[in-house]
């Protein structure tokens, strides 16, 4: 970058020209869609982060404190649905997607922007109903499992019907999604020179397309048992309470994928661009993503090994579970693959993805303790499973939210962001996150259960070290969200290829016009030939 | 004019149906009630989605999405029935 940095407004903001509240709400730009997605997104980000600093807070000691335990219930319930419902699944599909996806394939808006807007504000219905009843308040746990969702006072039925929202607005927009990628591709762009993030978004579009609709069915469901008396759940109507939980897990297994894929997407890109190689392995990590979203959809009964599912089914499904780490693992030794040898450079967005790769392969693999049916017997509903399932989604899609949200910063906004402070706030959030949540593989495997108020007081000193470390994770997100609220008003101007990347969102401007593109690009190559002998030299 | 036709040929046999299905539902034939029911509800979607949604037009790929979805239905069928089936 310059060495006297221009930080005086320039005259062409690009799509961010236009001024006032209007402009925003019934616009139908992606670019601006996308952007009121990771305000809302990271919004609730935060206030799911607070929820959980302050249950790590009373976890500080075993006995009573702070506040009742059926409190303590209602704010771990908060924050679960939060951060899965409003922040983690829409955060990088709706939020980066909708920004980039016509960007990286060179068109000017996705399909249907009509829709798109649409999309926005039923999500933010859907938000509106769902914050409102879990505030109400709301004790079940994020999975809401029957019979307790369908008895309790807390209201689960309006809850549905916030949930169902969210869902229609998850759908519309991966289906939105899918007719882009399929359609609206520039000239020249067949599919193998898609970047990966785009194969990423079009496996994730799929997975939300068709299951999401389970999940609003199920919620459906459950409001008819709980308003009509009808005994879908209910034994002693002829219902069966499991069913409950293989519809909720038919959705929610896959989605997590839908949570990791588009971050695994980010990673793909990210990785070559600072590691100046072409990536390795290109047609192995695109139809891994294909493949994890299929195998995705067979494995939904790991989560119910020990809750009375048949054995038959528990070795079936504990059997399968292998299969979705193959394709997972196929996408790490590729990415890792394309470090070797590579002039590999630590700026931001690469530390993220590079912490991404490290701390998935955690995630992944105790996914694998967890699958394997015996093991899981031990470990389920302990601190394990809440290790586990953090390092796959805070360690993993967080991390790589962070690496997209740094490397696309300047694309975004038309500013850089401070490194050094970008750093710092690296050191912090990584170590932080893994002096929290390490010591809970520990305490699982010790056997204390999960979404307790009090514990043991054996358990004590572990917890104590979780807590902490959950403070120098807090500094560490504050600083970063301060360096970017800062250099959002005065960070120097970007130019238009800070990285020097071959995606076709680093050819237009930053920040770019409201229609993308002066010229529709025409596409010769796939987006990879990094490190060939004439390329220009980092400024 | 003629273009039409298919469209009330299809609306009359969707008609005829659902007089199917009331007169059905009179004789009891036990647990072939919800079979029966359902078989003719899905044949009339069936129709809904080949002539009124232009199904039966479409290229193929489009067919591929609309015919995807049974799959995943066919799935959770399958294992949920595992877990049902085989439970003590
Ligand atoms: C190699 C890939 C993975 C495998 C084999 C795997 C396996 C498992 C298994 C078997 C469980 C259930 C354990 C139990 O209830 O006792 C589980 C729970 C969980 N996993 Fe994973 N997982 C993988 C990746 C992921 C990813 C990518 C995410 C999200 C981004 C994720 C999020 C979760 C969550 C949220 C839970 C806990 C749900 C709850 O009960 O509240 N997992 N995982
Ligand atoms: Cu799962």
């Amino acid at each position: 970058m310059a060495d006297h940095p221009n930080t005086s407004l320039p005259e062409d903001r690009g799509y961010l020209s236009e001024h006032g509240f209007r402009s925003w709400a019934l616009t139908m730009d992606h670019k601006r869609i996308g952007v009121m997605y990771i305000w809302t997104t990271l919004g609730f980000f935060v206030v799911a982060g607070i929820l959980a600093l302050l249950l790590r807070l009373k976890l500080l000691v075993p006995g009573p404190a702070l506040f009742s335990d059926h409190t303590y219930n209602v704010l771990f319930t908060m924050h679960g649905a939060m951060m899965i419902f409003l922040f983690i699944i829409p955060a990088i599909p709706s939020a980066l997607g909708n920004f980039f996806i016509p960007l990286l394939i060179g068109c000017r808006d996705v399909a249907f922007p009509r829709l798109n807007l649409f999309s926005y504000w039923i999500f933010v219905a859907g938000i509106a109903v769902t914050v409102g009843t879990l505030a109400a308040p709301m004790d079940t746990g994020w999975t809401f499992y029957t019979p307790y969702s369908a008895q309790t006072s807390a209201a689960v039925t309006a809850l549905s019907f916030g949930l169902f929202l969210i869902g229609m607005s998850s759908i519309l927009t991966g289906l939105n999604f899918i007719v882009t990628i399929h359609t609206m591709r520039a000239p020249g762009m067949g599919w193998y020179r898609m970047p990966l993030f785009i194969w990423a978004m079009y496996a994730t579009s799929v997975i939300q397309v068709l299951s999401t609709p389970v999940i609003g069915i199920t919620f459906l469901l459950l409001a008819a048992e709980r308003v009509f008396g009808i005994g879908f759940f209910d034994p002693a109507k002829g219902g069966d309470p499991l069913l409950f939980q293989h519809f909720f897990w038919f959705y929610s297994h896959p989605v997590v994928y839908v949570m990791i894929l588009p971050a695994m997407g980010i990673v793909s890109e990210v990785v070559p661009v600072f590691a100046r190689k072409p990536i390795f392995g290109y047609k192995a990590i695109a139809y891994s993503a294909l493949a994890i979203a299929l195998i995705g959809f067979l494995v939904w009964g790991h989560h119910m090994f020990v809750s009375g599912m048949s054995t038959v089914a528990g070795v079936i499904f504990s059997f399968l579970t292998f299969f979705v780490a193959v394709p997972t693992g196929m996408k790490i030794f590729n990415w890792i693959a394309t470090l070797y040898k590579g002039s590999i450079t630590f700026e931001s967005p690469m530390l993220y993805a590079l912490s991404f790769i490290f701390l998935f392969i955690i995630g992944g693999l105790t996914g694998l303790f967890l699958g394997a049916l015996a093991t899981d017997v031990h470990v389920h509903d302990t601190y394990f499973l809440v290790a586990h399932f953090h390092y796959t989604m805070m360690g993993g899609t967080v991390m790589g939210l962070f690496a997209g949200l740094h490397y696309w910063f300047p694309k975004m906004t038309g500013r850089m962001f401070n490194e050094t402070w970008a750093k710092s706030a690296w050191w912090l959030v990584v170590s932080g996150f893994n002096v929290t949540f390490f010591p809970m593989f520990i305490l699982g495997m010790q056997g204390m259960p999960r979404r307790y108020a009090e514990y043991p007081a054996k358990y004590q000193a572990l917890n104590v070290v979780a807590t902490v470390g959950s403070w120098f994770l807090a500094l560490g997100v504050i600083i970063m969200f301060a360096n970017f609220i800062k250099s959002l008003r005065n960070g120097p101007l970007a130019p238009d290829n800070p990285w020097r990347g071959l995606t076709l969102e680093w050819q237009t401007t930053s920040p770019p016009p409201e229609e993308n593109f002066h010229e529709i690009p025409t596409v010769t190559d796939w987006p990879y030939g990094y490190g060939s002998r004439n390329e220009a030299p980092r400024e | 004019m003629a273009a039409y036709k298919i469209y009330f040929v299809v609306w009359g046999a969707l008609l005829v149906l659902t007089a199917v299905t009331v007169a059905v539902s009179y004789l009891n034939l036990g647990l072939w009630n919800a079979t029966v029911a359902l078989a003719i509800a899905s044949l009339k979607a069936g129709l809904v989605a080949l002539y009124f949604m232009h199904l039966r037009h479409e290229i193929k790929l489009v067919l591929g999405f609309a015919i995807f979805p049974f799959l995943i239905l066919g799935l959770i069928l399958v294992g949920t029935l595992v877990d049902a089936i085989y439970r003590f």
